[in-house]
């Protein structure tokens, strides 16, 4: 039409993390960068991503990252909303929008809510817990802030391949759970490998005079686990959910509680 | 005469049998609970149409060594606090049952 110019198709970065691709759309070449940077290793050009969100920056303000996260769904759509970022994706048409400022922190937050809530539907979950995979099998490490998640993978052989030091993709396939790698890094500051492989085990961290592990009863390993579990909605059907797919886990993979000394020999009991 | 009391397990919660274990999560603000031997033995019998005091008698008094009057006494103080916390639902008439819980492979 004479005197219209059709908009400019945005540009992008598709993330794929626990297999599924993420095309985040924003106007600014340099944040487009900063994700290329923050995400390599799971930047995906050539897939087909599966969603679709939109970025609009805002100036950063006095945004807060410490407020509790609010996600709800209203009218088809999830809206999810933190100090620094709001958020809204609608499932169905696979798209969504994102207001936040130029830093990576609170994209990182809503990759996590989205991709929490993608996994509740499927069974799985993600678990705050570090994770590596060692001769073609994933250990998952968890517990509270301090337990020891990070300290595990600094004191990892080096045949160890790091999945995370912050948050574990644990995804059911079949009858089976797998980990995935992701980016979401804790203190160690790097990103894991984008990789998946079974899990082994999981070990409830506590750190202590000597390496000791014990065996967790089904019913002690699916309430650690659901301490230790990312989830932010409050929505029945995914409440239950989640519920589920922790008892299924607890009755499938083994969970040990290993009280540990902080250093390398603790991996002698890991396998 | 005390009018008959029917039990039933909610539809706001999600159950499974772990172990030896009844684990019990609200739906509603995703608090965890876990059942003793013998409320396990009332969850499981809260059906809906059976009258609390026939669960006891069949479920509690015929295992324990313990007074009918006892046991009743005891379970109506456990249902009420179930019901409290939105785990069993409680009428002076039958009600629809919940689907059963689901049984975990451990």
């Amino acid at each position: 039409m004479p005197g219209v110019t059709p908009a400019p198709a945005r540009s992008g970065v598709v993330v794929e993390i626990g297999g599924v691709p993420i095309r985040l759309c924003a106007d600014d070449s340099g944040f487009l960068n900063m994700l290329q940077s923050r995400y390599t290793g799971f930047v995906a050009p050539s897939a087909p991503a599966r969603f679709e969100f939109e970025i609009n920056l805002t100036s950063p303000g006095s945004a807060s990252v410490d407020e509790d996260v609010s996600v709800k769904w209203d009218s088809g759509r999830w809206f999810m909303e933190r100090g620094d970022f709001r958020a809204e994706w609608n499932p169905k048409t696979a798209r969504g929008k994102i207001r936040q400022a130029a830093y990576p922190y609170a994209l990182d937050s809503v990759l996590r809510i989205v991709h929490s809530l993608l996994l509740a539907e499927d069974g799985s979950f993600l678990l705050h817990a570090s994770s590596a995979v060692r001769s073609g099998r994933a250990f998952l490490f968890t517990g509270v802030s301090g337990a020891g998640k990070t300290t595990m993978m600094r004191l990892a052989p080096p045949d160890a391949t790091l999945l995370t030091d912050e948050i574990s993709y644990v995804k059911r396939h079949g009858e089976e759970f797998e980990a995935f790698g992701t980016p979401f890094a804790g203190e160690l500051g790097r990103p894991g490998e984008n990789l998946r492989a079974p899990i082994a085990a999981v070990y409830l961290l506590a750190k202590g005079q000597k390496n000791k592990l014990e065996p967790l009863r089904s019913g002690d390993a699916a309430r650690a686990l659901l301490a230790n579990i990312l989830f932010f909605a409050q929505d029945r059907a995914l409440v239950r959910a989640v519920f589920e797919a922790a008892c299924q886990f607890a009755s499938r993979v083994p969970v040990q509680r290993l009280t540990f000394v902080p250093d390398a020999r603790v991996w002698e009991l890991i396998g | 005469m005390t009018a008959k009391r029917y039990v039933a397990r909610s539809t706001e919660i999600a159950a499974r049998v772990l172990g030896d274990e009844v684990m019990i999560m609200s739906a509603r603000d995703s608090t965890l609970f876990s059942l003793n031997e013998v409320a396990t033995l009332i969850w499981e019998a809260a059906d809906g149409k059976t009258p609390l005091e026939e669960i006891v008698a069949d479920k509690i008094c015929a295992r324990y060594d313990v007074a009918p009057d006892v046991a009743l006494r005891d379970a109506e103080e456990l249902v009420e606090e179930l019901a409290t916390r939105g785990i069993l639902v409680l009428s002076e008439t039958p009600v629809a049952p919940a689907s059963a819980m689901s049984k975990g492979a451990a």
